[in-house]
């Protein structure tokens, strides 16, 4: 079983995020399971989603507590929610941001992780752009699929489209396409930095 | 056709391919996304002919539902939580009238302190109320359970309530497997009621009853619940023949055989148990689960066959006879040949608290040692509990309790478990 933990804040996206994801899985044959953790629905308030892909039924229930992977759809939550809690050393971590893990002030924290496994995404400005709002859910979701091939970009885009209504799926397909290309592009640059 | 999609969009198909003649609903979250659904099917055309109707309350969803399924159509409608409070007298009268509602009860926490997160005690507090009461353990059987619900309540002119954990279940995305329209077709007959208000044939329903007769009605109103623990396990049968999985039926068992400790629960947290029993299993520990699928009519005869062997049974419940203790493990006792020291009750997952293998597996290892208490209240802060009872023995005006205990933990900001 693969778990997948995202948080944001509220009109983030970040349910939409785990059900995209889900649907994602579905389409390539998997089972997945898909629920937020549920609060008081404010705007800006931290919000938390789960997404559990495996082969098989999946069962449990409980919130996921050891994630395999984690995406943050706001660092400014970084310093008020253990967003890391329960997170492996060898685990994937997407941060949607323009700084690196260093200037985000977690360089030392990243120590012993698998650097390959480590990315960031400016995606809110990818959306900005593309999708017109400030929902970098799908655009982190592309970053996802590229930097850990757990699941496809072309099933991401599918759910998209099977999700949102025309125009609003265009704009965020051409986000994600933007923003896999960028995760594509910093671990290109990483393996010809670690090999030069 | 299999799908991926919301459990409350996956119950609105089910019920709308049971083609129902008359929804009404008022919005209570989590049950919300269900009616929101069905309502765009009926506005859209989809849904058809079918008549949606927006009310003011609770209490007049099930006073339209009771007159409804009266004139002969087909009623449906969802609440949760103090909304099935509201509407608990309008509840009683569609029982006693014989009306064969179905409704879906997003099981929520009943307040106060306000609480809009899962726990059963909304369904369990209506458990006497004449309804049939079915709990899903994830979306498929949820929806299901909707299209079994329809034929069984209308065979006997019961309404019958669909129970789903509230979020746990209404708000995840999972996959399920969608019948096609000739599936629910021939599995559920047209509506044939044996009691209908119309024109051309007039019959009063609902006279008043004095204490010549109340006593009889109440005992057929009861006979009539235990036709239901024939009819529920045949039609579950039938279910398997024609939409080809297993689905509703009074109990399910799992690992069951040779299993000196039996866990009891309902709904969505069994998934939960059976990964925990799984891990359990591995080791050696002979320990087995059985499910309450159908709570109301009480499956006696299943429970106490399904625990013949048990040495020790613990009940996890998401429920609290304040006062008393356990609603299920009560139950429970009453199936059991043994001794009623042997049967443990767990009160977990109360107003949305995670309830976690690691929790599980503590609690069954304690029992298996001896150790568990007769009433246990799972991942409990027994120390915030006893800083209230201090407080309250040393002065007078201590204050709202739950205000005073999110002073004492301060604020907690998106908790994952």
């Amino acid at each position: 079983m693969f778990q997948v933990r995202i948080h944001g804040r509220g009109g983030q996206g970040v349910v939409t995020a785990t059900e995209l994801l889900s649907v994602a899985a579905f389409r390539e044959g998997r089972h997945a399971q898909a629920f937020p953790s549920f609060g008081s629905e404010r705007t800006g308030a931290p919000v938390v989603a789960f997404c559990r892909i495996d082969d098989r039924p999946i069962r449990l229930r409980e919130p996921i507590l050891a994630p395999d992977a984690l995406i943050i759809q706001d660092p400014t939550l970084l310093h008020q929610v253990d967003v890391f809690g329960g997170l492996a050393k060898d685990g994937y971590i997407l941060i949607n941001t323009s700084r690196s893990f260093e200037e985000l002030g977690l360089g030392d924290f990243i120590a012993g992780f698998r650097r390959e496994r480590l990315c960031t995404v400016p995606a809110t400005e990818l959306a900005l752009k593309h999708v017109g709002r400030a929902v970098p859910n799908a655009a982190l979701l592309a970053g996802f699929a590229a930097v850990s091939g757990r699941i496809s970009l072309e099933s991401v885009i599918a759910a998209i489209r099977e999700k949102f209504p025309k125009k609003v799926a265009e704009g965020n397909v051409a986000a994600a396409n933007a923003a896999h290309a960028f995760v594509v592009e910093e671990m290109q640059e990483a393996a010809r930095a670690k090999a030069g | 056709m299999l799908k991926q999609v919301e459990g409350s969009a996956a119950v609105a198909e089910a019920v709308a391919l049971c083609r129902p003649e008359v929804i009404c609903a008022y919005p209570i979250s989590p049950q919300t996304h269900i009616v929101e659904a069905l309502g765009r099917m009926v506005s859209g055309g989809q849904l058809a002919p079918c008549e949606f109707i927006n009310v003011e309350s609770e209490f007049a969803a099930m006073s339209v539902a009771i007159g409804a399924s009266a004139a002969g159509a087909r009623s449906y409608t969802a609440t949760a939580s103090q909304g099935l409070l509201f509407m608990a007298e309008a509840v009683y009268n569609a029982a006693g009238l014989g009306l064969p509602i179905v409704m879906t009860v997003a099981n929520r926490a009943i307040g106060a302190p306000i609480n809009i997160w899962n726990d059963h005690t909304d369904a369990l507090s209506q458990r006497d109320c004449g309804w049939i009461q079915l709990f899903a353990e994830d979306n498929q059987e949820a929806l299901d359970l909707h299209i079994q619900a329809f034929r069984l309540g209308e065979e006997l002119s019961l309404p019958v309530m669909v129970c789903m954990d509230g979020f746990i279940l209404t708000h995840a995305y999972e996959r399920v497997d969608l019948p096609t329209q000739a599936q629910v077709d021939a599995f559920l007959p047209t509506y044939e009621p044996r009691q209908v208000l119309d024109p051309a044939d007039p019959v009063s329903i609902g006279a008043m009853v004095g204490p010549e007769a109340f006593m009889e009605v109440r005992c057929l109103a009861h006979a009539k619940q235990r036709q239901a623990l024939e009819l529920i396990p045949a039609w579950a049968d039938e279910f398997r023949s024609i939409f080809g999985r297993d689905s509703g039926g009074l109990t399910h068992t799992y690992r069951l055989d040779d299993a000196e400790t039996v866990v009891v629960a309902l709904g969505s947290v069994l998934g939960t148990i059976k990964d925990t029993v799984d891990e359990m299993r591995e080791r050696g520990e002979k320990v087995g689960v059985l499910g309450i699928t159908c709570f109301r009519p009480w499956p006696s005869a299943a429970v106490r066959a399904a625990l013949s062997q048990a040495k020790r049974i613990v009940v996890i419940e998401k429920s609290l006879a304040v006062g008393m203790g356990g609603i299920v493990s009560n139950n429970v006792s009453a199936s059991f040949a043994g001794s009623p020291d042997l049967v443990h009750t767990v009160i977990a997952g109360l107003g949305g608290r995670a309830i976690t293998r690691r929790s599980l597996q503590k609690v069954f290892e304690e029992a298996i040692a001896g150790r568990l208490d007769g009433l246990t209240f799972l991942d409990l802060d027994h120390a915030m509990v006893e800083r209230v009872l201090t407080r309250e023995r040393e002065q007078r005006r201590t204050g709202p309790i739950a205000e005073a205990i999110l002073r004492d933990i301060g604020v907690v900001a998106a908790k994952i478990g």
